[in-house]
């Protein structure tokens, strides 16, 4: 398990966006991805909430790494983490209030995105700020993308229009698809999607056929003990 | 079986064995055995084609006595609904590379029960979409049939019912018979009025009962209600060749409707408890749910005092959303919750084997 990250542009860009997705692939952060993408541009405006705040955290936890002690690593990163969303959650009140009141909760709520926290945790805590910046720009643009995509499905099908803009007639919108429900059969289909083009972008890709594998021997292993 | 452990030379003298050779042995062995193979032995004639195809002779009646009240629309609806969940079951399997399995008919069964699911003033696109939605979300990205968590008819029906107006507005049709090929219907320029159902909050909601003859309901002239679910007669008659055929057993349908039947007499939200069940058990599609969408063998359990809980957990969600819920019917709401119940009602009753003990069931 103990390998050497690459941490090369392309290797992170890479992961960030496609490889290890936050939301398709590793599946964090499904909370704000199914609660706030009724339509195009809430999803896009959490997305890169999130993804700016991911940024700064990374860049300051990173800078501090050296100097938080680890057995209260996790509360200085939550107090950095919030600090951010402090910040951001004025901005937004000052210069975009209609999103600020169309997100609501929500952006209080980025504090405690394990997303956020994971890349604090598994990447920005042993890394040089310039790597971790750039962790937290692909890692949170491919969380952008995906509630961007989410949201956009949810919208086109469940309102007939497209960031605002009326593409067809109310008679035929599919209402569950705005509803919870919706969410999460839009999110199902959507991550099969993804991980299927993924796979095949990647083509012979032997770390998800590895987790693949590792999935397999643990389901194994515990069919092993139940018996 | 003799000494030698081979089975069938028994009648053999012992010494004249010991003399032979190995291969003789052989060739004498495979001569007299028997084919070894595992169960089943005996193969009845029943397959799942034969089976849906009993389930779709017991589905007719109500469709004709359907055409004969609303009009050739309710045939139309039906076909268009059949045709498009075949062709989204051959279309998903040919661009999944699987096998084709569109011959056992199952989708046909399905793409009926969708149709007797709407109201027969559906627009012809209706059926399409949720055709779509049962057969390639619920029962193919499951892994197909005998594999779907929840009934696709089902789940058809709760997601029309969600997305779109006009599964929740019906019409009190009286002798005018609704057109089969327009796509949409303006209901303005027709000669009809819209019309509360029996179950609405105008009705037994609040515990009123409407200007209704119950045993005409039963009958099947109420005129008001999806397709299939207004000849109560001829569900019943459908359910009983169905049982009678061996295709469904009684317990999922008497035990869904014994619970509502119940509930609905001891706590009657009008005076009289007799008159306020008669009319909840003929109102909307509780019969058709529970014959016909309630006992499907891959979302219901394999055991009887299972099917019994199943069917009474069905009864009890559909009184609760008839009585407290904020939509009329509960029926679909209810068969698909205790749907996902089912694996866990499975491994609950699961029978004891002879001389084990009730403790070790279910590890």
């Amino acid at each position: 398990m103990a390998k050497v990250q690459d941490t090369s542009i392309s290797r992170l860009a890479k992961d960030g966006l496609f490889t290890n997705n936050t939301l398709f692939i590793q599946v964090l952060g499904a909370c704000p991805a199914l609660a706030t993408t009724t339509s195009a541009v809430n999803g896009l405006g959490m997305g890169l909430s999130t993804a700016s705040i991911l940024v700064f955290s990374n860049l300051l936890i990173s800078l501090l790494r050296n100097f938080i002690p680890k057995q209260i690593r996790i509360a200085a990163y939550i107090v950095v983490i919030a600090g951010f969303v402090s910040i951001l959650e004025i901005f937004l009140k000052a210069y975009i209030p209609a999103l600020d009141k169309s997100l609501g909760l929500f952006i209080p709520l980025i504090t405690t995105n394990c997303i956020i926290l994971a890349r604090a945790e598994s990447f920005a805590s042993k890394n040089g700020p310039l790597r971790s910046v750039l962790d937290g720009v692909f890692a949170g643009a491919g969380f952008a993308l995906a509630l961007f995509l989410l949201a956009s499905v949810r919208e086109i099908t469940g309102s007939g229009t497209f960031m605002g803009l009326r593409i067809f007639g109310d008679e035929f919108t599919l209402k569950v698809m705005i509803s919870p429900a919706g969410a999460f059969i839009t999110l199902g289909i959507l991550t099969a999607v993804f991980k299927t083009l993924t796979g095949r972008f990647a083509g012979k890709n032997t770390e998800i056929k590895e987790t693949r594998q590792e999935e397999k021997k643990d389901i194994k292993e515990k069919e092993g003990a139940e018996n | 079986m003799n000494d030698n452990g081979n089975p069938g030379i028994a009648e053999t003298n012992k010494t004249e064995i010991a003399e032979r050779t190995e291969a003789e042995r052989i060739t004498i062995s495979s001569d007299t055995l028997l084919t070894v193979s595992s169960s089943p032995h005996i193969k009845g004639g029943e397959t799942t084609s034969t089976i849906m195809a009993a389930v779709i002779i017991s589905l007719v009646p109500s469709l004709v006595w359907a055409v004969y009240i609303f009009g050739l629309r309710a045939l139309t609806l039906t076909l268009v609904s059949v045709v498009s969940c075949v062709f989204f079951e051959f279309a998903y399997q040919k661009i999944a590379k699987k096998r084709v399995t569109v011959g056992d008919l199952s989708a046909v069964v399905t793409g009926m029960l969708i149709a007797f699911n709407l109201p027969v003033s559906s627009p012809l696109w209706g059926p399409i979409i949720g055709s779509a939605f049962a057969i390639i979300i619920v029962k193919q990205l499951f892994g197909g049939i005998g594999k779907n968590i929840v009934n696709p008819a089902i789940a058809a029906r709760v997601f029309m019912f969600l997305s779109f107006n006009f599964m929740s507005v019906f019409y009190d049709s009286g002798s005018y018979k609704f057109p089969a090929f327009k796509i949409n219907l303006n209901i303005e320029s027709l000669d009809i009025v819209a019309g509360a159902t029996p179950l609405s909050i105008e009705f037994l909601k609040q515990g009123k009962l409407p200007d209704i003859d119950f045993f005409n309901m039963f009958l099947g002239w109420q005129k008001n209600g999806c397709i299939g679910e207004i000849s109560v007669l001829l569900l019943v008659a459908g359910g009983i060749f169905l049982i009678w055929r061996k295709i469904i057993s009684w317990h999922i349908p008497v035990s869904f409707i014994g619970a509502v039947a119940l509930l609905t007499l001891l706590f009657p939200k009008g005076s009289d408890g007799l008159v306020f069940m008669t009319a909840e058990l003929f109102s909307g599609g509780l019969f058709l749910g529970a014959i016909f969408m309630a006992t499907d063998y891959a979302t219901s359990p394999l055991t009887k005092n299972g099917k019994l809980i199943f069917g009474a957990g069905c009864g009890l969600i559909t009184v609760f959303i008839r009585y407290f819920g904020a939509y009329p019917e509960g029926v679909s709401f209810a068969i698909m919750i205790m749907n996902l119940f089912v694996w866990y009602l499975d491994r609950l009753t699961r029978p004891v084997k002879f001389g084990g003990s009730a403790k070790n069931v279910g590890k």
